[in-house]
């Protein structure tokens, strides 16, 4: 067994912050949107608003934090070993195969995550962002910019939630494909991951 | 030592951080604002009134009010001009239509409404509500100042009671019953001051021919009121009078009554005592850019008495079996069948129905052919993407009036006269010659061919402000719910009530099927794991 660092303190921090908010949004919106009635309509606004507003903080500082520290570049897509990721979760995690990417503190994303995270950054919440702020402060088409009596910013805003929604449910479900069924979960809530040595091993033989 | 400084660092970079932020955004995003208080002191109580009562030219013996309207103005030289100039006197004004339909001059004098049709061909009854004496017909002099009616605004004593029918002279010594008796103007004169709700509702309660029968949010009950009905108005609250918000300078008094009027000029508004942002409350505040303040703080209307909904002078006309006319009630004992009107539907608590509307109303003039069906008697302006339109409660009369089948247009009837046998329609109840005589008095060609057409007139609330207890909560719009206060409220997105269905069908697709890959793929694991 091998201890490897792979979240800082701030990203942890920053995870589950944002997890608490996504929630939060995520309960509140639909709620707005119509689908039940949970904390009360008035209140729902009022919860979502304040949870964007801490979201956008806290996605200021992040970027902040990922530009200073370099991080961002676990975010840049590649190729490398994308074929054997797909492979390992279509079909080698059925046989108990070792995970083809070995994570660092440098490299904490398979090729996989990369590009679903890297999409999740600059396409999802963006967009959530964007049409929500359009949505807080332009429904109404005298002001200077004018969102089309708000219906292109809310179908967006819809439609960005519910991916939201179903990247949560997959995202839930791959904590689960670690090592262990915990060792994702742990490591997040750690910082430290715990690897096999024989993984390495593997990894290092078919390098 | 080491692992114990990891978990606590842990537990707070995890747990303990991530909990207080959201902790501080739900304590510090579900705070209301607290409304601003409005002090305001009424203006009756500002000045102390000039005592009436001292001067000797008030003394006089008055035999004709035309006399005391000369004693007055000996005092308060060039008050009739501006009573002169005003829709209260001319009963028109200089108006731009919407719609490019030019500027012509309108008003109660020359408009057609869906209630009695209009005043025109029925002074005696009508004129009553005139600030004059005695507009009968043509020969009414508008340039003797001499026939201003001071009295029924200012008199403080409410015992001015002008006579049914006497198109706005009051009680004779020949004509005075126990009901109107001849004024006693000595008492009157010595008692006048600024109006009050009185004076105003004295005409402004009772158009159309009774209580409430008109506008809904006007009525009797008002004077007498608690804050259930008109936070405004409550003798037990501010008991406020007309012309604290109608601001009134130089017998000018704001507001518009768009039954009349087409302009967005010369308005009362809420916001001059309120402010635009009184709830103090940026979520709630923002609504007033498209939501007037009257659609949520006037959820219903005719709280006290009912007002008329639907007349339909179609039916009228009927006699019983010896040929006398006929009155019928309804639950609430208010008439629902008369032979000289029609039949009625009266309503209480009344939801409103909501309109775009930006001030400005187009109105059927004489002339206009009917084009759509019901016809609009007044169009009240507006859309969503107008900058100046609000969401407005507003009352909407149905009828059905008569109309010339030829020229299509709609018709002006004489009702009224003093007996039998002069033509009009609550005396003979014969449609023929009402109709013929009501379309001579407007100047009208009339091919002598009428039917009934279905009409609508629309009337922006404003009274019987409601209690903040009362107001509409958010989900009285904010819902799919077909009962939504504004569920037909079309062109512009409202939150809790739009939604696009492609997008919301495609997204529970997505997020099902995630599940459904999600499951697949965990069975097989735990099926792969046992082999």
């Amino acid at each position: 067994m091998e201890k490897i660092k792979l979240y800082s303190r701030f990203e942890r921090f920053w995870h589950w912050t944002q997890m608490a908010l996504v929630i939060l949004l995520t309960i509140t919106g639909f709620e707005i949107h119509g689908n039940y009635t949970i904390f009360g309509f008035e209140a729902a606004v009022r919860l979502h608003n304040a949870s964007a507003i801490t979201f956008i903080l806290l996605g200021i500082m992040t970027i902040f934090w990922l530009i200073v520290t370099g991080q961002y570049k676990n975010f840049v897509p590649t190729r490398e070993k994308f074929n054997e990721q797909l492979k390992y979760y279509t079909s080698g995690i059925f046989r108990g195969e070792p995970h083809p990417t070995k994570k660092s503190f440098g490299n904490k994303l398979n090729p996989i995550q990369r590009i679903t995270y890297l999409g999740l950054l600059i396409m999802i919440f963006p967009v959530q962002t964007l049409t929500g702020v359009l949505y807080m402060f332009y429904h109404y088409p005298q002001n200077p910019i004018d969102a089309s009596g708000l219906w292109i910013a809310a179908v967006l805003h819809t439609f960005g939630a519910f991916i939201m929604v179903a990247f949560v449910i997959v995202h839930t479900y791959m904590i689960t494909t670690g090592h262990r069924i915990n060792t994702n979960l742990k490591a997040m809530i750690t910082g430290y991951e715990e690897e096999p040595a024989e993984e390495h091993k593997t990894e290092n033989q078919t390098a | 030592m080491n692992t114990i400084l990891q978990k606590l660092t842990s537990f707070l970079v995890v747990l303990a951080l991530p909990a207080l932020v959201v902790f501080a955004t739900v304590h510090f995003g579900n705070r209301r604002g607290t409304p601003d208080e409005i002090s305001y002191q009424n203006r009756a109580d500002l000045d102390k009134k000039v005592d009436h009562s001292e001067f000797e030219i008030l003394k006089q013996n008055y035999e004709r009010p035309q006399d005391l309207t000369a004693a007055c103005l000996s005092c308060h030289n060039k008050r009739d001009d501006e009573l002169m100039s005003s829709a209260h006197w001319k009963w028109e004004r200089e108006s731009n239509l919407p719609n490019d339909r030019g500027t012509v001059s309108i008003g109660k004098k020359n408009l057609i409404n869906n209630y009695c049709a209009s005043a025109q061909g029925n002074n005696g009854s009508c004129m009553r509500c005139h600030i004059g004496y005695g507009w009968n017909d043509d020969t009414f002099d508008f340039n003797d100042p001499t026939n201003l009616d001071c009295l029924v605004c200012h008199d403080n004593t409410d015992t001015y009671k002008k006579r049914k029918g006497g198109a706005g002279m009051p009680s004779t010594a020949e004509n005075a019953t126990a009901e109107f008796p001849v004024p006693d103007y000595n008492f009157i004169a010595a008692n006048v001051g600024k109006p009050l709700k009185e004076n105003c509702g004295f005409c402004h309660f009772h158009g159309g021919g009774g209580n409430n029968v008109k506008h809904g949010d006007l009525e009797e009950a008002m004077l007498n009121c608690d804050r259930y009905v008109d936070v405004h108005m409550a003798k037990a609250g501010q008991d406020m009078s007309c012309n604290d918000c109608h601001l009134t300078e130089r017998h000018n008094i704001t507001g518009r009554a768009y039954s009349v009027s087409s302009e967005n000029t010369n308005r009362a508004y809420c916001e001059t005592c309120h402010t635009n942002t009184p709830h103090n409350d940026k979520v709630i505040d923002m609504h007033n850019h498209k939501v007037a303040c009257q659609t949520c703080h006037i959820p219903i209307y005719a709280k006290v008495n009912p007002t008329v909904m639907y007349w339909d002078w179609s039916a009228a006309g009927r006699r019983d079996e010896n040929g006398n006319p006929i009155t019928e009630y309804d639950v609430d004992h208010k008439y629902s069948y008369l032979s000289i009107k029609g039949r009625f539907v009266w309503d209480k608590d009344v939801k409103p129905e909501y309109f775009w509307f930006n001030g400005t109303a187009d109105h059927y003039l004489y002339g206009d052919t009917i084009s759509e069906i019901p016809v609009q008697i007044n169009t009240l302006m507006g859309e969503y993407r107008d900058p100046d339109s609000k969401i407005w409660p507003v009352k909407v009369h149905r009828g059905k009036q008569a109309y010339d089948t030829e020229t299509r247009e709609i018709a002006n009837v004489k009702v009224f006269a003093e007996k039998k046998g002069e033509g009009a329609f609550w005396e003979d109840l014969r449609w023929d010659t009402a109709i013929q005589l009501g379309m001579e008095s407007a100047g009208r060609y009339y091919s002598g061919n009428f039917d009934f057409v279905s009409t609508e007139m629309y009337w922006p609330l404003n009274h019987q402000v409601s209690p903040k207890e009362h107001t509409l909560k958010c989900t009285d719009c904010h819902t799919r719910s077909n009962e939504g206060r504004l569920a037909n409220l079309a062109g512009f997105y409202l939150p809790g009530r739009d939604y696009a269905k492609g997008v919301d069908y495609t997204g529970f697709a997505i997020i099902i099927l995630s599940l459904i890959g999600v499951i697949t793929h965990a069975l097989m694991r735990i099926f792969a794991r046992k082999h």
